[in-house]
């Protein structure tokens, strides 16, 4: 086995170790967050075993990046985006049908509600959507089943659509 | 609830997930500890990869005359030497200005440490005593270096060391040429091979004075 000069795999996948920083840290902590995650990789790259899969590798790499930054944010006494915010804004257009509604909100928002959703679910929605990853990679990444990452997407996907998708019955009256 | 494992499927939502499209900007790797670093340098002689490590020490100075050149040098040094490799970095530029001042005909000594780790033990022997053996401004033939190296029945061995010069330019191996003095293969091509003898000739009087430093 042998492992390809670094330089290739920053090449070739930045864009999506940059988007999903983004995506799971915000705008604001998605640069720094990235950064981690190359400094990281490139620290564990010369003692990898396995050259296959090294893109589904940066990616949980830059997840766990990502988690870390989540959790000291958390940590801190100041309040983050919350999804009270992102649900107020979609219930400002009640009557706009869900596909309208989604094309039209901002990926911050959208991105502020999955930053909310309970870690695994976050990142699993994560991994399956912006890294493309199959169920069963998602699997390996999460220490899981494929059935059970196929439920944390579900029940993402579903909580998701409660508070941004469209309005609920209830909110709707 | 299944899905295909494969696709992101066309519910708004999922779509709405897989594009996101943030403004991004490309990591800055050039404080990184720990890589080895390279520079694809465009010189009057051919297109070079130039490759150290952090602390210094030049790895290679390979004809790379195109992309494909690049990308097998590369997993060259990334198989024997290390694959964490990285473009950029200060560390290069002190040997760039060194070379481009070799090839304006203002240097005729190369101060640079050089490691040899992608030559056999063999080729280490022939190549790290090269410049002192055939300094700037001279030739030697094969057998003539292989005589001096204290070796006379390997000038064969001696030019296939040659031929797998990691540091091409910095470790002159462009001065040995055929018994009759005609130039023979090299790695950047005849025209660069003469190119640099025709340089080194240029200034007589200087010529030979100095030998290059390898240490």
């Amino acid at each position: 086995m042998s492992l390809p000069p670094f330089q290739r795999l920053v090449d070739a996948h930045w864009r999506d170790v940059a988007r999903l920083a983004h995506a799971l840290a915000g705008s604001v902590d998605g640069d720094d967050v990235a950064q981690q995650a190359w400094a990281q990789a490139l620290a564990a790259y010369p003692r990898l075993r396995d050259g296959q899969n090294l893109r589904g590798w940066l990616l949980t790499v830059t997840a766990r990046c990502a988690t870390d930054v989540y959790r000291a944010r958390t940590r801190r006494p100041v309040p983050v985006p919350d999804v009270g915010e992102a649900a107020a804004g979609a219930r400002a257009a009640p009557s706009a049908p869900a596909a309208d509604a989604l094309a039209d909100l901002p990926d911050a928002r959208l991105w502020d509600a999955v930053r909310a959703l309970p870690e695994r679910q976050r990142t699993a929605v994560a991994l399956r959507y912006l890294a493309d990853l199959d169920h069963a990679e998602l699997a390996r990444h999460l220490g899981t089943t494929p059935a059970a990452t196929r439920r944390l997407v579900s029940d993402a996907l579903t909580t998701l659509r409660a508070r941004i998708g469209h309005p609920t019955s209830e909110e709707a009256s | 609830m299944t899905r295909p494992d494969t696709t992101a499927g066309t519910d708004p939502l999922e779509a709405a997930l897989a594009g996101f499209a943030p403004t991004m900007r490309p990591p800055a790797l050039d404080g990184l500890p720990g890589a080895l670093r390279y520079v694809v340098e465009d010189t009057a002689v051919g297109r070079l990869l130039l490759t150290a490590r952090t602390d210094g020490p030049l790895l290679t100075c390979l004809y790379v005359p195109d992309d494909e050149a690049v990308d097998g040098a590369l997993d060259r040094v990334a198989r024997q030497v290390s694959p964490s490799v990285l473009r950029g970095g200060g560390v290069l530029d002190d040997v760039r200005r060194q070379l481009a001042e070799y090839l304006a005909g203002r240097r005729q000594r190369f101060d640079v440490r050089v490691d040899l780790a992608l030559a056999t033990p063999f080729q280490r022997e022939v190549l790290g005593r090269l410049p002192d053996a055939v300094p700037y401004g001279r030739t030697a033939s094969y057998g003539q270096l292989a005589r001096e190296l204290g070796r006379p029945a390997a000038s064969r061995a001696v030019g296939g060391a040659l031929n797998h010069n990691p540091l091409c330019v910095v470790v002159p191996c462009h001065r040995v040429v055929a018994a009759d003095g005609a130039l023979t293969g090299y790695a950047g091509g005849l025209d660069a091979k003469r190119l640099l003898l025709d340089l080194e000739r240029a200034d007589p009087e200087r010529a030979g004075d100095a030998a290059p430093a390898v240490r």
